[in-house]
C-alpha cells in the first residue's frame, strides 16, 4: 500500500467544494437587487473590504464574541478555526519551502509528512516541525473540548444544545476524525522513519516500539483523506456550511446590505450562515420561562434551510429581539421572521438530500385569501395643533396613562390636541407584525392624512408599538416622540415643575421602545428626576419581554402568564416600591403577575406634579361668586 | 361518642366554615373556628339581599350566627391558618398566624373565595373614574339605602357589566363564577325599585341562570322591571367632557359596535381563590386546579376530599358556588369528617 491513491477522496472533496462555492456565490450575486449589487461592488474596492477582513479575522477565526461570553467555548472555537487556518497556512509554506518543487497542489501540503517522511531532522526544519506539532496539539485540545461539549454540555457552560439532522451528524463525525487521524498518520510515519517532533515523534516512537508502524501508517492516511473528503462533500448540506458562508455574510453586511422586507440572496446567505450554536435558545424566554423548546430562531432557520412547513414556528415568537442581540453571527432574526410571516402559509417541501444542494430555493407559497379593505373608516376633519397626542388602542385600555398625560401636558401649558380621544384607528404595527403589510399600509395612510392636515410639529404617543411604526413606516413632517421623550423634553425646557417622590423604582424597557427603537436613556432621565431608580439585572438591550407581546398571536394565555411571572420576578428582585414601564401593554401584563405596584412612567411623573393649591381653587370660587352677585 | 370529644379545626369563618362548625358541635365534637377577620360571617357581611328570592342577607347571617353559639365551639379571630400537616398516628397539626400551633384530629378547610380585584381590568377605569363601582360597592349603597353618583346626584342611566374577571383569558381566569349573572339581575331589579325612572342596561356574554327560580327572576326583570340586556362585552370606558362615562361595546346580536353614556358603571366582579387559602395550599402541599381553586379528590363523589388524610374541603375554596350549595357542601364535608373520625 505504498501508492498515493489515498489522496483521491481529499482531492474530490476539495475540488467539489471549491467549484460548488464559486457557482453558488455567482448565483447569489446574480440574484441580488441592482442596488445591492452596486453596494457589493463598491464595497469590494473600498473600506468595507478591509473592515470585513478584520471582522473575519476577529470573529470567524479568533471568535472574539464567543470568547467574551464564554471563554471555554471561545477557546474551543478558536483552536479549531484559527488552529486549522494556521495549520493550512504554515503547511502550505512548509510544502513550498521544504518540498521538492514550488507551487504544489494542496494535497502535497496536507499530506506533507507522507511525501517527506524523513523531513525535519536538523536545523530550521527541526524548529519548524515543533511549530507544526504545536499547532496540531492546539487543535486537538479544542477538539477534546468539543467532544466534551457534545456529551456533557454543562461542563463547558452550555445550558441547551440544538438537535441535529443526520447529515449534521455524519459531517460532525468526519470533522472529529480529521485531526486525530492526522495525528496518528503522521506519528506512524514518523515512527517508521525516526523523524517528527515532540508530539508526532514521541508518539510515533512509542507506537513503533510495539507495532509495525510502516504498515499501519497508510491506513491512517486513508482515514485522514477520507474524513476530509467526506466533510467537504457534506459541507453544503450540513450546519458546517456556515464556516464558508459566514465570510460572505460579513462581507455583504459590511458593504451595507440589509435584510429588508422580502427574501433575497441576503436572506439565503443568512439562512446558511447560522451555525446552529443554540445561543438563541438559552436567552429565549419562551424556552426557559414557558418550556417551549421547538420554535427558537435556530429551529426557524433550520426549517428555512430544509424547506419545511414552519408556519407554526414562524408565528410562535414574541418578536422581542433578545436572540438577535446575542447571535454571534449577527443574523437579523426579527426581519427574517417577518419576511416569512408575510409569505403566508407554504406547502411543506421537506428537501431530500439532492434538493439541499440546489442553488437557489423557490419556496412554494400558498395563495393568500384576498382581504377586506378599510373603506368604511370615517374621515374626520382634523383640528390644527402644534402638539398632537395619539394614545393608541392599548393606551385606551389603560386610561390611567391618558389621565396622567393630560395632567402633565396641562401642567406644562402644552397646547395639544388629543387625536384619538373619541377612538382612533390602529397605527398598523400589529398587522405588520402579523405579516399583513398591505392592510397595515391602508391604516398608515388614513392616520398620516390626519396628522399631516393637523399641521402638528410634534406627535406624542404613549405606546411604543405605535411609536416604532410612526417613526419607521410613516412619512411625516412632525417629530415623533414617545411620551417618555416628550416628558424629558418638558423637564429640560423647564416647563414642568416636579416634586421628588421618595420611592425606589425599577424600570422595565419595553421591547419596541428599547431594542426596537433604541430609547433607553430618556425614560431613565425622567425617572431619576422624580424618584430613586434601581438597576434591573436584565435591562437595556437585554431587557425581558413582559409576555404580552402583540408579535405572537398563537401563544396561549397560560404560557404568557408563565413568561410574565418570570419577568416580573426578575424585575422586582430588589423589592422596589414600584415597577415602572413605558408601554401600556407591558403595564397590563405585569399588573396580572406581580404584587408590586405597576405604573407607567407618565403616572409616576403625574404623581410628582405639585398638587393644585387650595388657594387657587378658592380664588376662582370667590371670583365666580363675585360675578354672580354682580350679575344679580 | 365515647371518651374525650375529638377535636376538629375549621379554617375560615364564612358561610361554609360556620355551617360546618355548627354541625360538628351539634354532634358533640370539639371545634375551633379560625377566622381571619374581626367577626365570622365572610362575604355575607357586606351583602344586602340574596337572590333569587331577595330575602335580606341578615336572615341567613343570623341563622349562621346562632349556629356557632355552642359550648363546643371556640372561635379565634384575626388569625389565619398557615400550614396543615398530617402526622402518622392520626394527629393533624395546624400552624396559626402569630406563631401558635394547634393539634386536632381533623381539619376542615373553608377558606372561601375573594372577589376579583377590578383594578386589574384597567380598561374599565375602576379607581380611575369616580362612577365606576363593583357589585360589592353597590350592595354597600343598598345597605345605606341610596344609589347615587360620586357627586351625590341621581343617576339617569346605569350599566351593569357581567363577567369582570370571569371567563377572561386576559386576566388568566377562564372559569365562570356562576353567581354574577343572577346577582346582576337581582341588583338591576333593586336599582329599579329605588330609582323608577333610571335606565338600566346589563352587558352580558351569556346569561347563565342555572339555579331554581333564577330564570324566572331574569324574565321578571325584563317583563316587569324593564331592565335592558345587551349581549356583548364592554371593551373600554372613558369619560367625556361632562364627566359622564362613555363605554364601547360590540352588540353581538345586532352585530355592530355601540357607544353609550352612563352615569354609573357596575362591574360584576367574579370569584377567585382566596389569597390566604392559596398560601395555605402552597405550604401544605394541597393540589390546585388550573382555575387555582383547590382540587378535590373526585369531582363526582369525593368533592370534599383533599388527598391528605384528616383534611377536608368545604365551600367556595373548591369552586365558585352560591350560598345554598355552600351550606350543602359544608354539611357534606362534616359527613366525610365524621366518617373518617369514626372509622379510625
Amino acid at each position: 500500500m505504498n501508492s498515493e491513491f489515498f489522496i483521491t477522496p481529499f482531492n474530490l472533496g476539495l475540488y467539489f467544494i471549491l467549484i460548488y462555492s464559486v457557482v453558488r456565490s455567482t448565483v447569489w450575486f446574480r440574484n441580488l437587487s441592482r442596488s445591492d449589487k452596486l453596494r457589493l461592488q463598491r464595497g469590494f474596492f473600498g473600506r468595507p473590504f478591509m473592515d470585513s477582513l478584520r471582522e473575519i479575522f476577529m470573529e470567524s477565526l479568533l471568535h472574539r464574541k464567543i470568547f467574551r461570553k464564554n471563554p471555554v467555548l471561545g477557546y474551543m472555537h478558536m483552536s479549531l478555526a484559527f488552529g486549522w487556518f494556521l495549520l493550512i497556512v504554515f503547511g502550505t509554506i512548509e510544502a513550498d519551502f521544504f518540498g521538492e518543487k514550488h507551487l504544489n497542489p494542496p494535497s502535497h501540503a496536507i499530506f506533507f509528512r507522507w511525501f517527506n517522511p524523513e523531513h525535519g531532522a536538523e536545523g530550521f526544519a527541526r524548529i519548524y516541525n515543533v511549530w507544526m506539532d504545536l499547532l496540531l496539539a492546539f487543535i486537538l485540545s479544542g477538539l477534546l473540548l468539543a467532544v466534551i461539549k457534545r456529551f456533557i454540555p454543562g461542563m463547558v457552560g452550555m445550558k441547551k444544545r440544538t438537535r441535529h439532522t443526520w447529515t449534521d451528524r455524519v459531517a460532525l463525525i468526519s470533522l472529529w476524525l480529521i485531526f486525530p487521524s492526522r495525528l496518528f498518520a503522521e506519528s506512524f510515519t514518523c515512527g517508521a522513519h525516526g523523524s517528527g517532533s515532540f508530539l508526532t515523534g514521541n508518539l510515533g516512537a512509542a507506537l513503533a516500539s510495539f507495532l509495525p508502524a510502516a504498515e499501519i501508517a497508510p491506513w491512517f492516511w486513508w482515514l485522514y483523506s477520507l474524513s476530509l473528503g467526506i466533510f467537504f462533500l457534506l459541507l453544503p448540506v450540513s450546519r458546517y456550511f456556515h464556516i464558508p458562508i459566514e465570510l460572505f455574510l460579513i462581507f455583504m453586511r459590511n458593504s451595507g446590505i440589509n435584510t429588508g422586507d422580502r427574501s433575497s440572496s441576503y436572506t439565503e446567505v443568512q439562512t446558511h450562515a447560522c451555525s446552529s450554536c443554540g445561543v438563541c435558545i438559552s436567552v429565549c424566554q419562551m424556552s426557559y420561562a414557558a418550556g417551549i423548546n421547538d420554535i427558537q430562531s435556530v429551529y426557524f432557520i433550520k426549517g428555512l434551510r430544509n424547506d419545511r412547513d414552519i408556519a407554526a414556528i414562524t408565528a410562535n415568537c414574541l418578536m422581542c429581539g433578545r436572540c438577535e442581540e446575542v447571535c454571534p453571527v449577527g443574523i437579523e432574526l426579527g426581519p427574517m421572521r417577518l419576511i416569512e410571516r408575510r409569505q403566508g402559509e407554504r406547502e411543506d417541501g421537506t428537501l431530500r438530500l439532492a434538493g439541499k444542494y440546489s442553488l437557489m430555493r423557490k419556496r412554494s407559497s400558498i395563495e393568500k385569501i384576498p382581504t377586506q379593505s378599510y373603506g368604511y373608516l370615517v374621515r374626520e376633519e382634523p383640528q390644527k395643533a402644534d402638539v398632537l397626542f395619539f394614545a393608541g388602542c392599548m393606551t385606551h385600555l389603560t386610561p390611567s396613562v391618558i389621565v396622567a398625560m393630560k395632567k402633565i401636558m396641562e401642567s406644562a401649558g402644552v397646547k395639544y390636541r388629543f387625536m384619538d380621544e373619541k377612538g382612533g384607528v390602529c397605527c398598523g404595527r400589529p398587522l405588520m407584525l402579523a405579516g399583513r403589510d398591505r392592510e397595515a399600509r391602508e391604516l398608515i395612510n388614513h392616520n398620516s392624512d390626519i396628522i399631516w392636515k393637523s399641521g402638528a410639529q410634534i406627535l406624542v404617543t404613549s405606546c411604543p408599538i405605535c411609536y416604532k411604526v410612526f417613526r419607521e413606516s410613516y412619512y411625516l413632517d412632525a417629530t415623533v416622540m414617545h411620551h417618555s421623550e416628550f416628558i424629558n423634553l418638558l423637564i429640560e425646557e423647564g416647563s414642568l415643575r416636579l416634586g421628588y417622590l421618595h420611592k425606589k423604582v425599577v424600570y422595565h424597557d419595553p421591547c419596541e421602545l428599547g431594542r426596537g427603537s433604541g430609547i433607553y436613556d430618556e425614560p431613565r432621565a425622567v425617572i431619576s428626576y422624580v424618584a430613586e431608580l434601581q438597576q434591573a439585572s436584565q435591562e437595556r438591550n437585554m431587557s425581558l419581554c413582559c409576555g404580552g407581546s402583540l408579535g405572537n398571536l398563537t401563544l396561549s394565555s397560560d404560557k404568557r402568564a408563565l413568561i410574565a411571572a418570570d419577568a416580573a420576578r426578575t424585575l422586582t428582585m430588589s423589592c422596589p416600591d414600584e415597577l415602572i414601564t413605558a408601554c401600556p401593554l407591558c403595564k397590563k401584563t405585569f399588573v396580572q403577575s406581580t404584587k408590586t405596584k405597576v405604573s407607567d412612567i407618565a403616572e409616576l411623573v403625574a404623581a410628582a406634579l405639585p398638587r393644585p393649591a387650595v388657594k387657587a381653587v378658592k380664588k376662582r370660587a370667590t371670583r365666580a361668586a363675585v360675578k354672580a352677585t354682580g350679575n344679580s | 361518642m365515647k371518651g374525650t370529644p375529638k377535636h376538629v379545626i375549621v379554617a375560615g369563618g364564612g358561610v361554609a366554615g360556620m355551617e360546618a362548625a355548627g354541625s360538628l358541635a351539634e354532634m358533640g365534637y370539639r371545634v375551633t373556628l379560625v377566622e381571619k377577620g374581626e367577626d365570622p360571617g365572610g362575604h355575607l357581611l357586606q351583602w344586602h339581599a340574596l337572590f333569587p328570592d331577595r330575602r335580606p342577607a341578615d336572615e341567613v347571617r343570623s341563622y349562621l350566627r346562632k349556629r356557632i353559639v355552642h359550648h363546643n365551639i371556640s372561635i379565634i379571630t384575626r388569625t389565619t391558618v398557615e400550614k396543615i400537616k398530617y402526622h402518622p398516628g392520626g394527629t393533624v397539626s395546624v400552624n396559626l398566624s402569630g406563631g401558635t400551633d394547634e393539634k386536632a384530629d381533623a381539619v376542615i378547610v373553608a377558606t372561601g373565595f375573594q372577589l376579583f380585584d377590578a383594578h386589574r381590568k384597567e380598561e374599565y377605569g375602576y379607581g380611575i373614574y369616580d362612577n365606576v363601582i363593583t357589585s360589592a360597592d353597590l350592595e354597600g349603597m343598598f345597605n345605606r339605602g341610596r344609589v347615587a353618583k360620586a357627586d351625590n346626584s341621581v343617576p339617569a342611566r346605569i350599566g351593569l357589566i357581567h363577567c369582570v374577571g370571569s371567563r377572561d383569558e386576559k386576566v388568566n381566569n377562564n372559569h365562570c363564577s356562576k353567581v354574577c349573572c343572577v346577582t346582576a339581575v337581582k341588583q338591576a331589579i333593586e336599582i329599579r325599585e329605588m330609582l323608577p325612572s333610571c335606565e338600566i342596561f346589563c352587558f352580558y356574554m351569556d346569561m347563565r341562570m342555572y339555579g331554581p327560580y333564577y330564570e324566572e327572576l331574569y324574565r321578571e326583570s325584563q317583563e316587569i322591571h324593564n331592565v335592558n340586556f345587551i349581549r356583548g362585552k364592554v371593551s373600554e370606558a372613558s369619560v367625556n367632557i361632562n364627566n359622564r362615562l362613555v363605554i364601547k361595546v360590540e352588540d353581538t346580536l345586532a352585530g355592530r359596535p355601540l357607544k353609550m353614556e352612563l352615569d354609573i358603571m357596575v362591574l360584576m366582579v367574579g370569584m377567585e381563590m382566596e389569597e390566604a387559602g392559596a398560601k395555605l395550599a402552597e405550604a401544605s402541599g394541597f393540589k390546585r386546579g388550573i382555575n387555582r381553586f383547590l382540587e378535590t379528590g373526585d369531582h363526582h363523589y369525593g368533592n370534599n376530599l383533599s388527598g391528605v388524610r384528616g383534611v377536608f374541603y368545604a365551600g367556595t375554596c373548591t369552586a365558585p358556588m352560591n350560598i345554598t350549595d355552600t351550606i350543602s357542601h359544608a354539611r357534606a364535608a362534616v359527613a366525610e369528617t365524621v366518617r373518617y373520625l369514626d372509622g379510625r
